[in-house]
This record gives structure tokens, C-alpha cells and sequence, in this order.
């Protein structure tokens, strides 16, 4: 059984291996023109061929449309405004308050996200930790219990939210399951601050098994030899926690953030199938607006779009900027590059 | 180097080649969204098309809702699509259809039959023949009879008013424990027909919209208040942000309200979902201050302008307007049907079981006679969907206390006008 | 049995329960009910009809109504659990309803019709599934063509997506060229740049492009993800230098160094990504739906959404193509389950 396997991978692999080493002639000819500044060009080109042309050069045009005006799609038929939308986002009389706003949805849009991206961020860090530790322990069928917490990963997230939703709202399952308890039901989806929760925590639930995972794989890495060392001194587990464990999770614990705060700023497909940005506009988050004025709404304002989403990014970078700072410190320390 | 890329786009046109597929001459490509089993009856009738006319190929391609609505925009403004399309945003993209007068056998058939809705779907002032309607919507309410009944509630007459019906059926959710009275669909094309039964103008004098009037805001305090004390149901109304649609159908066919005002659309829904559970009936319109007026509405069958193969178009096209054609599909799918020639000589036999049916089919035809002419202006108004966008997403941030009725008046002057701006440039 | 129970028992120390224990046990169970019950309640969902779908309260399982076949009536009659005036409570057969009340039958002794108020009944049922929520839509849905494109488009933008990230990856760990800092800082910066925020000027390029319409034109906007690349990125950089230098020494090409040993020594993190790249594309929605328009090129994510119409979904076939669509993607967690957790854990996510 496994030599077959063996023979059929080697089968298959055989012609790449193939094509791989007839290319490498034309290559070192290339390597000898240029030196290893051209081949990091040749490494670098068709990714960043790809990248240029499908997401670089929208982002540009996308820049473009923010200056332009009316329903027309194609950026030809369009006319110029200048700075007219990014005028009417930034109109407000008081910040604070979206009501003040010319825009309102848009500041409506930009709170509820800010607010989503604190909460989510925060609470999925815990709950990855708490599941990490956990799953780090001597558990019998550990593969079996990380897989319980990953599955939800794989669900699209149409799924999830379509699944969340029948659960949630008023005579769904969980509200049944309150009433066999002898609980009140509660109309989750039409409250404010259920549907807040509830969005918050599907996306949770979404995703925190992959986080979980990577947390475990720097719990792992971890030698064995520091808690022994630190039981036979006779350390509490709080302290070995502090001062052990979470020190050395510190660059785990950094991707982890970084990649879900970079989730949660952009969410949409879940909340936008659970709650369609309800009660009210209480979940409306900033992609569902850009997509609503851009493109679902029956007169499309794709400059108003443009220019929200422009915006966005620039808070986007900054934050960035921040992280590439943060982790270039970090791995400093490390002695990395 | 070289080498390499050769071979990759090689291999790419290769595979490729399995994923690009030219349209081909005789080909006729018919974009079509279901909304029940109208996608299976138009497939049969077109496979019966293509034993006739073995030179043409129809290919239907189903789609969600979503592509009609979302994509066929952006195809049609890059002057590509479908050669035919089955479309509801009849108005705002008339300027791509295809004039069929040229293609269709005796132009005449077509105005005489369908000619009343032609201006639902071509430029202001142009005189075309764009296509027909698949099917005519009307607004309208059901109410669940056996409900009534056991709350001991009469239902209420024919010329009952909004007030009437809020109070009979916040009688029955009283007596038989509901959690809500009743219920309209998240849409702003639903409460329009209310809000031109009290008096409510959306159309200025040259064209554009008209501020929110009177009528609109008897309407929509009514609404706001009526979901406050609990009878409307809310939470179809809380439950999204923005335009989207949302509809109650679920919270009727589980009895879970008394009384419904959706549309005829649902009435092939309500049967199979409803079943033998209960009775219910259309209603029409419940009346207002200035009478008791749905909204007309529905989806048509266009050509599309940038169709290689017009011809073809057109022969499909007349099949399918054909009268007899018509009256199957209209039997099938239980849709009101447009043709005026099939109407008038009656006899059309519903394909269903369920006594509901015709009755409802019935009550809905009988009261398009009551739409009011403020009313039978909107299909045929460019700035519609502008108006009910506004409708929709302001009256629900008032419903969940995110804005008062002035404000939310001022935001609707707002929303409208700023697009009438935007798409005027 | 005994063996389930000293799993779930299992303790800490030796001796006594340690409050750690307590929370694990908790959190695992807990854990389990609530990521594995809706996927499991999504399951048996698709297994019911579009009446019992919309019914208040929903019900665990998927029901379906008994009938019997009474004398005298041509149609089976749907059977009801009655509680009559005297009290006492008996399975009758309906033969009719009017308004509130219904008139209904013994079936064993058909002669008489008794009259029961409609809220004194429930229907008898009976666990069952309504199978034709799969069937229907294999016999209307053209199943295995859809099924291509996805698994073509999956495959194909899996493969590139490996091949031109770790190109990109191997170039910006183990070079150092002038604008470095630059091309990581934009590939970070898209990271965050959602895909519905630039829809409408990525279609004006697929369109100028002739991609429209086109499997290849789903494929190519998915596969420079800067997810990829910064992954692979990350793992790269725990490959010690020395080991390129060496063989540089022994005259062995750039191409080779990054064919035959750092890509090799990346396997673990290629594996991450390469499972994650198959659920993402197997999963796209958005996208497929506005490049593809055409029945012949659908893929199974936007064949599903074909149910989805103006006024109505038919919720009970778009359930039943989930669950189908959902197996591929549990299949390949099953079995590559222990790539994707010791991939990121080795995967130098650090």
C-alpha cells in the first residue's frame, strides 16, 4: 500500500521534475546575464504580474473613480468631480454623532465597524488562547478535539450565516431550546445588542479554530524542560503562564492579531446573511455600505463607492504601517532580518 | 525563460480552451431567474420551440436573482449580455433593450396585447417594442381565515380601511396568543400602494420626484406606530440595514400573523407551503383616505440591443408571446398573465388543486381595477426605485428607534434627491 | 463505554480533580455542541420540506406525515392524533377540513365521520426525509458539469497560486534588492483590501481582457493572494542562509537552490496553503456569480444560487446543494487533517 502510493506520487511528480530541470538551463544563462538581482526580478515577476494587473491596477482605477460622478459603470462615461464624494463623506458637524452627518450611514458604518473590530479581535484572541491551552494539554484523541474547533473554517461563509440565522431568529432553534428550558425567548436579531453579540460572536465561531491552531503550534514549540523546571521550583500555573508561556507565544500571539484584525476590518458575507446589517443599521459595517451604494442598490453610485473605499484604506495603511513597525521590532529581538 | 512562458500559455490556452466559449451564430442565450417553477415550464416550452425551428438554439440560463439585478447592469453598459433577458428593473435600463418591431412577425399583436406596458420598459417618450410581460404582479393582502374564525373576528368587508384591518387582526393576535398582528414585506414598493390609497404623490410636475408629501407621512406614522404597539410585525422590518428586501411569507404560513400584505406573486407559494393548514384568502387592498389602490408591477422578457442574431430573437421572442404560449405558462406557473387577448377571453384553467387558488388568482384580477392613477404612474417612473430605496431605509431606522419621523422625512428628501443628482450628471 | 468514561474523567494529577480539569472538560464539551451541532442541524435541515423547513417551532429531525389508506376514499387521508370532547384520545384519519372544524375517520371502522375542532388534533408523524430535495435538482441541475468547473477551477487556481508565491516568497526572504521594503509593504497593504470594495473596476479589467465569461477569469484575480505570499514568506525566513550558501558553493543555480531545497523544506507550510487555497476557491461565491453568466461554465457554488429568485428562495433545494457541495471540503480536512495542524504548526507562523 505504500509503495504504491509511493510509486504513483513518484508517477506524478516525475514530469514536473522533468519541466523543472529543463528549465533550469535557460535560467542559468539568464542568472549569468543578470546576476542574482535578475533573478530575484524573474522570482518576483509573475506574482507580481498577477497581483498588478488584478489587484494594483483596480485599486488605481478604483482611485480614479472616486473622482468621478454619476451611475455610469465604465470610468469613460463618467465626469469628473474632483473631490465632491470625499466632501460629502467628510461632512459632519460633529463626529461623534453620525446624525450630524451629511453622509450618516457612512459614520453609522464607520463606529459599528470600529467598535466590531475592538470586540472581535479582543475576544477571539481569549477564547484562541483559552482553546489552545486547552488543546495543548495531555489530551487522549487531540486530533479529534482540534478538528471540533477547525471545522467551522471550512464553511463558507454564506453558509455561516444562513445557518446562524435560522438559529437565531425568533422561532429558531435556540429560542426553542429556551422555551423546552422554561426560559423566556428572546428575539435575538431584532435587538440591538443581541444582534451586535451575535454577530460578533458567529465570527468568532467562524474562525477562531484557526487561530486556535496557530497559538497551539507556538505552544508546542515550546520546550518541555521550562515547566519542569518551573513545577520543581513549585511555580503556580497563573505565574508560569504570565511569565513563561505568554512571553514566548509573544510573535504567535502578534500574526494572530495582525491576521484578525485584517478578517475583521473587512467583514461581510456572515453579518451581511445574518443580520443584512439590522436592527436598524446597528450591523451595518463598512464593506456592506461600500457594497450597497457601489453595486447592489438599484441606482448605483459607484464614485461614492470608490471614495468611502478609498478612505477605508487609508486608515488601512496606517494600521499597517503600524504592524510592519511593531513586528520588525519583534523580530529584531529575534535576530532575524 | 521564454521557454517556460511559451509552455505555460500553452498549457493555459490548452485547459483553457475548455473555459472560454464563443457564442455561436444560431445560438439565442435567454438569462432567466425563478422565483418557483417558471424555470422549468419556459425550458419545456423552449425545447418544443427548438423541435420546431431545429436552426435555433435557445440555451436558457438560469440565474440567481442576484445576477439579474447586480451583473447584467455591468454587462450591458460594457454592450455585452444575454441576446434575452428576463429582468424587473424594467425602466432605469431601458436604453439597452432591442427595438423588436423589425423582428416580430405583426408588430400589431404585440401593441394591441401588450402595448399598455411598453412604457414600463422603454425610454420616456420612445416607441419601441421592448419586449412583454412574463408575468403582472399586483400588491395585495391575505388573511389567514381559519385564524379569524377561531378568534371569532369577522373579516373585515371589502371597503375596510388600513385602520380597520390593523384592528381586526390585532383583535385576532390578542385572542389566539400571536406575535404580531400583521405584516407588509420589507419593501418600498409594498407600502407605496398604502401610501397612494392616502393620498400620496410621488411625481412632480416635470417629472422628478416630489418632496414626501402628506400622504406618505399619514402612511408612515401609521406604520411606525401600528409596529410600536406591537400589531406589525417588526422584525421584518428591523432586520436588515438599507434597501434590501425582505419578506414576511414565512411569519403568514405558519400562522404566526393574522392578515398579509404582500402581492399576487405568492400565491403559488402560499399553496404548496400552506398546504390543507389552514384557509386564507386575498384580500385586495385595504382602503385609505383616497381609495384602495395596490401597486401593478412584475417581470418582463426583454431583447437585449447588443444580440448578434436579431432574427432569431425575434422568432423566439414570438413564440413565446404567442396566445397559446401565454395561457400554458400562465396555467403553470400561476402568474397573472399580461396578454389582453387571453384575458378578456378568459377560461384559463390554473393548475392547481388547492380551492385557495383561483379564488385568490380571482380576487387579485378583480381588484386591479382599483389602482389609483398616482399609483399606475409608478411602474412606468424612472425614479421609483430611488423613491422606495429611501421608503425602506429610513422608515425602518424610525421603527428601531434610530431616527424620528421629521428626520427621517428630511433623510428621504435627501436620499432622493442626491441621487437624482448623482445620476443626472 | 468504560473506555469513553475514563476518557471523559481523565484528570490531571493522579489524584482528585484539578480546576483545570473542570474547565477542560467544559470547554471541550461545550466546544463540541456548539461548533459540530448547527453544522449537524444544517444537515438534517436539508432534509426536509419546504413546508416543515418554514414551520415554528423547528423540529430536530426531519418529519414527514403518516397516512393510511382508508376504505371508501380514493387518496390516502393524512393521519391525526385527536383528543375528543370526552377526553379521550385516539388516531383518526382526515377526510376534510372546513374552516375550524375537521371531519375526520376511525380508520378501522370507516363508517363514521366524527367532527373535531382543528386545534384538538396534531398531526401523527413520523421521522422521515424528503429525498427529493436532492433528487430533483440532480435530475434539473446539470450536477456533474458544474462539478468540473469547480473542481477545474479549484485545482488550477491551487496550482498557480503555489507556484508564483513561493516564487515570490522565496525571492522576498532570501534576496536583497532595492524596493524590497516597497513590494512587501504593497502586498500588505492589499491584504487588507477586501474583494467587494473594488468590484466594480476589477470587472472593467476581466471585460477589457476578454475574461468574462471565462473559468479563467474566476482563476486569476483569486491567485496572487497576499495571504499566501506572506505566509510563505514567514516560514521561509526560519531557513537558515547557510544552507543556500552551501550550495551555491557546490554551483548549483538559483533555480535549483529554490527548486530542490527551499521548496522542499517549505512542504509543510505549501501544505496550509495549498488546503487552504482549495476551501477558499471551492467556497467562492461573490465572484464566480458576476464573471460567469453562462449555465455551461457555472460552478457548483453559483448553480446552488440559481435557486435563489426575486420574491421566493427555495430555501430546501439551495439546503440540500450546500450539504453536497460541503462534502469535497470535509473529505479533504479528514484526510489531510494532520497536514493543516502540523503544517501551521510548523508552518513558522512566528
Amino acid at each position: 500500500m505504500g509503495s504504491l502510493k509511493r510509486n504513483i506520487g513518484a508517477a506524478l511528480a516525475a514530469p514536473v521534475t522533468a519541466a523543472a530541470a529543463l528549465i533550469d538551463k535557460p535560467l542559468r544563462a539568464w542568472q549569468s546575464a543578470t546576476g542574482t538581482g535578475g533573478m530575484a526580478t524573474f522570482f518576483l515577476a509573475p506574482n507580481m504580474l498577477i497581483f498588478g494587473i488584478f489587484v494594483l491596477f483596480p485599486l488605481v482605477v478604483n482611485f480614479v473613480y472616486s473622482m468621478t460622478g454619476g451611475t455610469a459603470l465604465f470610468l469613460p462615461d463618467r465626469p469628473f468631480v474632483g473631490a465632491e464624494h470625499y466632501e460629502r463623506l467628510l461632512d459632519c458637524t460633529d463626529y461623534t454623532d453620525p446624525r450630524s452627518c451629511k453622509d450618516d450611514q457612512f459614520w453609522i458604518a464607520v463606529r459599528n465597524t470600529a467598535l466590531f473590530v475592538v470586540l472581535q479581535v479582543g475576544l477571539m484572541t481569549v477564547v484562541a488562547m483559552i482553546t489552545a491551552l486547552i488543546l495543548n494539554r495531555d489530551l487522549r484523541a487531540r486530533s479529534f478535539w482540534r478538528a471540533v474547533f477547525f471545522f467551522p473554517v471550512l464553511l463558507s461563509p454564506v453558509v455561516v450565516g444562513l445557518i446562524w440565522r435560522w438559529i437565531l431568529q425568533r422561532e429558531g432553534l435556540l429560542n426553542f431550546m429556551l422555551y423546552e428550558l422554561g426560559g423566556e425567548p428572546v428575539v435575538w436579531l431584532t435587538d440591538r445588542f443581541w444582534a451586535f453579540a451575535a454577530a460578533v460572536g458567529v465570527s468568532i465561531w467562524a474562525h477562531v479554530g484557526f487561530y486556535a491552531l496557530i497559538l497551539l503550534a507556538g505552544l508546542q514549540a515550546i520546550p518541555r524542560d521550562l515547566y519542569e523546571a518551573a513545577e520543581m521550583d513549585g511555580t503556580r500555573p497563573g505565574r508560569v503562564f504570565w511569565r513563561i508561556t505568554l512571553p514566548l507565544l509573544a510573535p504567535n500571539l502578534l500574526v494572530v492579531i495582525v491576521l484578525a484584525l485584517i478578517r475583521a476590518v473587512q467583514i461581510f458575507d456572515e453579518v451581511y446573511v445574518l443580520t443584512g446589517g439590522g436592527p436598524g443599521t446597528s450591523t451595518l459595517f463598512l464593506t456592506q455600505y461600500i457594497y450597497e451604494v457601489g453595486f447592489a442598490s438599484l441606482l448605483r453610485n459607484p464614485g461614492l463607492a470608490a471614495a468611502a473605499s478609498i478612505l477605508m484604506g487609508a486608515v488601512l495603511v496606517v494600521l499597517t504601517l503600524i504592524q510592519l513597525n511593531l513586528s520588525r521590532r519583534n523580530s529584531g529581538k529575534g535576530g532575524g532580518r | 525563460m521564454m521557454k517556460k512562458l511559451t509552455a505555460t500559455a500553452l498549457a493555459a490556452l490548452a485547459i483553457g480552451a475548455a473555459g472560454i466559449v464563443p457564442g455561436q451564430a444560431g445560438d439565442v442565450r435567454v438569462m432567466w431567474y425563478s422565483d418557483g417553477v417558471e424555470g422549468e415550464v419556459i425550458q419545456d416550452i423552449l425545447n418544443r420551440f427548438m423541435q420546431e425551428n431545429p436552426g435555433i438554439n435557445v440555451i436558457l440560463d438560469n440565474v440567481a436573482y442576484k445576477v439579474v439585478q447586480e451583473q447584467l447592469q455591468i454587462q450591458l453598459e460594457a454592450g455585452q449580455g444575454p441576446d434575452i433577458a428576463r429582468v424587473t428593473n424594467l425602466k432605469a435600463l431601458a436604453d439597452h433593450w432591442l427595438d423588436l418591431t423589425p423582428y416580430v412577425k405583426d408588430p400589431d399583436y404585440w401593441r394591441a396585447n401588450f402595448g399598455d406596458q411598453f412604457d414600463w420598459m422603454r425610454p420616456d417618450g420612445s416607441s419601441i417594442i421592448p419586449g412583454f410581460m412574463t408575468q403582472i404582479t399586483l400588491t395585495g393582502g391575505f388573511a389567514n381565515k381559519t385564524l379569524f374564525e377561531q378568534a371569532g373576528v369577522e373579516l373585515p368587508g371589502p371597503k375596510a380601511t388600513w385602520d380597520d384591518w390593523a384592528e381586526a387582526a390585532a383583535k385576532v393576535q390578542a385572542s389566539q396568543q400571536l406575535p404580531a398582528a400583521f405584516a407588509i414585506d420589507r419593501s418600498g414598493h409594498r407600502i407605496s400602494g398604502p401610501n397612494v390609497s392616502y393620498g400620496a404623490n410621488y411625481i412632480a410636475a416635470n417629472g422628478d420626484p416630489a418632496p414626501v408629501d402628506d400622504g406618505v407621512k399619514t402612511f408612515a406614522k401609521k406604520l411606525v406606530d401600528w409596529t410600536a404597539e406591537g400589531k406589525h410585525s417588526k422584525e421584518v422590518w428591523v432586520s436588515a440595514a438599507g434597501s434590501t428586501y425582505r419578506a414576511a411569507a414565512d411569519d403568514f404560513i405558519n400562522a404566526q400573523i393574522a392578515y398579509y400584505y404582500s402581492g399576487s406573486w405568492q400565491i403559488a407559494n402560499l399553496s404548496t407551503k400552506i398546504g390543507d393548514a389552514f384557509d386564507w384568502v386575498a384580500t385586495g387592498s385595504p382602503c385609505g383616505t383616497a381609495g384602495c389602490s395596490g401597486l401593478a408591477g412584475g417581470a418582463a422578457l426583454v431583447g437585449i440591443k447588443y444580440t448578434k442574431n436579431p432574427e432569431d430573437v425575434g422568432k423566439v421572442m414570438d413564440y413565446l408571446a404567442s396566445e397559446p404560449i401565454v395561457k400554458e405558462f400562465t396555467e403553470r406557473t400561476l402568474f397573472l398573465p399580461a396578454h389582453k387577448g387571453v384575458i378578456a377571453k378568459g377560461g384559463i384553467d390554473f393548475k392547481s388543486d388547492d380551492p385557495n387558488v383561483k379564488a385568490a388568482l380571482n380576487k387579485f384580477v378583480e381588484a386591479s381595477g382599483e389602482i389609483l392613477p398616482n399609483a399606475a404612474a409608478l411602474p412606468a417612473w424612472k425614479w421609483a426605485s430611488a423613491y422606495y430605496g429611501a421608503l425602506v431605509t429610513r422608515i425602518s431606522q424610525v421603527m428601531a428607534g434610530e431616527l424620528s419621523l421629521e428626520e427621517a422625512y428630511q433623510r428621504m428628501d435627501e436620499d432622493i434627491a442626491d441621487q437624482v443628482a448623482q445620476a443626472k450628471k | 463505554m468504560k473506555r469513553i468514561a475514563e476518557f471523559l474523567l481523565r484528570r490531571r494529577g493522579g489524584s482528585g480533580w484539578h480546576w483545570t480539569d473542570i474547565v477542560t472538560w467544559v470547554w471541550l464539551v461545550g466546544g463540541l455542541l456548539i461548533m459540530f451541532g448547527p453544522a449537524l442541524w444544517l444537515v438534517g435541515s436539508s432534509f426536509k420540506s419546504p413546508a416543515q423547513l418554514a414551520e415554528f417551532p423547528p423540529t430536530l429531525l426531519p418529519y414527514v406525515s403518516q397516512q393510511a389508506t382508508v376504505e371508501g376514499y380514493d387518496k390516502p387521508l393524512t393521519l391525526y392524533d385527536v383528543t375528543l370532547e370526552n377526553g379521550e384520545k385516539r388516531r383518526l384519519a382526515e377526510i376534510r377540513r372546513i374552516g375550524i372544524v375537521a371531519q375526520m375517520v376511525d380508520p378501522e371502522n370507516p363508517g363514521e365521520v366524527i367532527k373535531v375542532n382543528i386545534q384538538n388534533r396534531t398531526p401523527a408523524r413520523e421521522v422521515g426525509f424528503a429525498t427529493e430535495n436532492y433528487t430533483e435538482p440532480f435530475l434539473h441541475f446539470d450536477f456533474l458539469l458544474y462539478l468540473r468547473n469547480s473542481v477545474f477551477v479549484t485545482l488550477m487556481a491551487t496550482l498557480i497560486t503555489l507556484v508564483t508565491n513561493s516564487m515570490a516568497a522565496f525571492a522576498l526572504s532570501k534576496y536583497q534588492f532595492r524596493g524590497r521594503s516597497l513590494v512587501m509593504l504593497l502586498i500588505l497593504a492589499t491584504l487588507m483590501v477586501p474583494l467587494s470594495v473594488i468590484l466594480v473596476p476589477l470587472y472593467s479589467v476581466i471585460s477589457a481582457m476578454g475574461l468574462f465569461n471565462s473559468l479563467w477569469g474566476v482563476i486569476l484575480p483569486t491567485v496572487a493572494t497576499p495571504t499566501g505570499v506572506f505566509l510563505l514568506r514567514q516560514y521561509m525566513l526560519t531557513i537558515p542562509d547557510e544552507l543556500l550558501d552551501a550550495a551555491r558553493m557546490d554551483k548549483a543555480s538559483e533555480w535549483q537552490i529554490y527548486w530542490r531545497i527551499v521548496l522542499p523544506l517549505t512542504a509543510p507550510a505549501l501544505a496550509v496553503l495549498a488546503i487552504f487555497s482549495v476551501v477558499w476557491r471551492w467556497n467562492d461565491f461573490l465572484w464566480p456569480l458576476i464573471v460567469l453568466s453562462r449555465k455551461e461554465l457555472y460552478t457548483l457554488q453559483v448553480g446552488l444560487n440559481t435557486y435563489a429568485g426575486e420574491l421566493n428562495v427555495q430555501w430546501h433545494f439551495i439546503l440540500a446543494m450546500t450539504v453536497v457541495t460541503m462534502i469535497p471540503v470535509v473529505l479533504v480536512f479528514i484526510f489531510l487533517q494532520r497536514f493543516i495542524t502540523a503544517g501551521i504548526a510548523g508552518s513558522g507562523l512566528k
